[in-house]
């Protein structure tokens, strides 16, 4: 099934492992060792790649970043550009390069998104609406944003703290099968999560992604050539895309999102549906955002996540197995780079290759990627090589 | 404890469309945008209606008046200069005219729901338009301290 439906093939992934701190690092310098790592995941030659999509790079190249790059890497490639939804951002890449692909305008993209975290990071010089409108108010930064969406979420539904902490915990769980990841060695219970300090009520630290240096790379070429190559391939069989806004006070609705319409439209074009998923790799900043995701999935009712996640088991052996590595709130969030690690997590599941947290028999896997304040969204389906 | 007015934090970055919004909440006046194309109101300032996309938007008064849709109470705020003045809190206020505002919010125990009210307040210096919990027995007023 997954080969007659697939729209590209994933053929290599790479990941620098997230760590909490770089010292005189370039953004340039460690996406092009990731995508070294893809490339020789791949087996594919550098000369054959002809399609590069990256993310934005705050700082160090605010334009010109496909040139940029491409240069650094030394590829002259035939389509290229930067994708720009946050969080959704990797995800975004897959389906373009597989639209790319479809439209002969290339025949195997790189798609590479990752950032330093040296101590001079810059700050983005917004001269924006959110700027002007947002922050005079003391409302910088993403966590007032999702503690507004959670306080919504507990406000309409009675959904309650730890609810959301049941979240957090399966992330930290799942984070113990993966050494790579940030907490790694850190179980968390629902109580230490509760416990941990308050952000911006409602949402505690443990709520709250760790802020992380990393890369993710991942290698996009047709099903057909993946199967005459004889590559392992991951097919991408649907996707959808979504953005709705950008400030918290201009979202349309607080407790449903644009994952929503994105999920329905990966799951018709794939011909699934989510409970047919192997793995849920669910973006995860806050985990209001796996909540909100959880019910516009339709695997639960609309405020009906808590008791979902009391009634399950999130890990690989459980029914539902989601985020396999930790997810963001486990693992780390590589800054835009949030959206790929779940990508390559999912990749690495359909594959048979997750080492030490495998699904066994694991054939599709739904992976969502979010930006900004629950805004921009982008929902794949992926599927194994059968 | 420190008071709103003393703190050092980034004000608004304005432009001559929106200039005329900050104006008048600094003058104690609520004002809004209104669409002659489509009659809806328009938060934020805008060259043409997200609504409609008429160019025929003007300032119009407004009630000043809204509920409150989400709050939160900031303890780590994303800007250092916020840090004297925590815990404070941050809601999205539905106005009565239909746009949502994100604003900051004055008053004890905040609800989802509640009634909130126009309170232009000096923040680090400037009069910003913010929004005071309604009790039965208050009735909103800034703090122009």
């Amino acid at each position: 099934m997954s080969l007659a439906r697939s729209k590209a093939a994933i053929v290599g992934v790479g990941e620098l492992a997230p760590i909490r701190r770089t010292v005189g690092e370039s953004t340039l310098g460690m996406l092009a060792r990731c995508a070294a790592l893809a490339l020789t995941d791949s087996g594919l030659e550098k000369a054959e790649i002809d399609g590069l999509l990256v993310g934005p790079q705050v700082g160090e190249t605010p334009q010109h970043v496909p040139a940029t790059m491409a240069e650094y890497l030394g590829l002259m490639p035939t389509m290229s550009n930067v994708v720009d939804l946050g969080g959704a951002s990797g995800l975004g890449m897959i389906w373009r390069a597989a639209a790319a692909i479809e439209a002969g305008m290339c025949e195997a993209v790189l798609c590479v998104i990752g950032n330093h975290r040296n101590s001079d990071a810059p700050r983005s010089p917004n001269r924006n609406p959110i700027r002007e409108f947002d922050v005079p108010f003391g409302a910088s930064g993403a966590n007032v944003a999702y503690a507004l969406l959670k306080q919504a979420h507990m406000a309409q539904y009675g959904s309650t703290d730890a609810d959301f902490a049941l979240i957090a915990h399966w992330a930290r769980a799942n984070a113990q099968l993966t050494p790579e990841a940030i907490f790694y060695g850190q179980p968390a219970s629902v109580d230490e999560i509760l416990a941990s300090p308050m952000i911006a009520a409602p949402l505690h630290k443990f709520e709250i992604v760790m802020p992380v240096a990393g890369a993710e790379a991942v290698i996009v070429t047709s099903a057909k050539r993946a199967k005459d190559r004889g590559m392992t391939a991951v097919h991408l069989l649907g996707a959808g895309e979504k953005i709705t806004h950008r400030a918290v006070s201009q979202a349309p609705d607080l407790t449903s999102g644009p994952l929503k319409p994105s999920m329905a439209r990966a799951f018709a074009q794939s011909g699934t549906r989510v409970q047919d998923m192997s793995l849920l790799s669910l973006y995860d900043c806050y985990t209001v955002m796996v909540a909100t995701t959880l019910e516009d999935s339709g695997i639960c009712p609309p405020g009906g996540f808590g008791a979902f996640m009391r009634d399950h088991d999130f890990g690989p052996a459980g029914r539902y197995p989601m985020n396999s590595n930790g997810g963001q709130l486990g693992f780390g969030q590589p800054d835009l780079a949030g959206g790929m690690v779940h990508v390559v997590d999912a990749v690495h599941q359909l594959r048979g290759t997750a080492t030490g947290r495998q699904i066994q028999g694991a054939e599709l896997a739904l992976v969502t990627g979010n930006g900004a304040t629950m805004s921009e969204a982008v929902a794949l389906v992926l599927g194994a090589d059968v | 404890m420190t008071n709103l007015t003393d703190i050092n934090v980034p004000g608004p970055t304005t432009i001559p469309l929106t200039e005329p919004f900050w104006d008048a909440a600094a003058e104690g006046r609520f004002i809004l945008q209104l669409c002659g194309g489509c009659q809806q109101h328009v938060f934020y300032p805008r060259e043409i209606c997200p609504h409609c996309w008429s160019g025929d938007l003007h300032w119009v008064p407004a009630s000043g008046q809204g509920t409150l849709k989400s709050f939160t109470i900031v303890h780590r705020p994303g800007h250092p200069g916020w840090m004297a003045v925590t815990p404070y809190t941050v809601g999205l206020v539905a106005l009565a005219e239909g746009p949502t505002m994100l604003s900051h919010i004055l008053g004890d125990a905040p609800q989802v729901g509640q009634a909130v009210g126009f309170a232009p307040t000096n923040i680090g210096g400037r009069v910003l338009p913010c929004f005071r919990i309604i009790t039965s027995q208050t009735t909103p007023k800034g703090d122009l301290a």
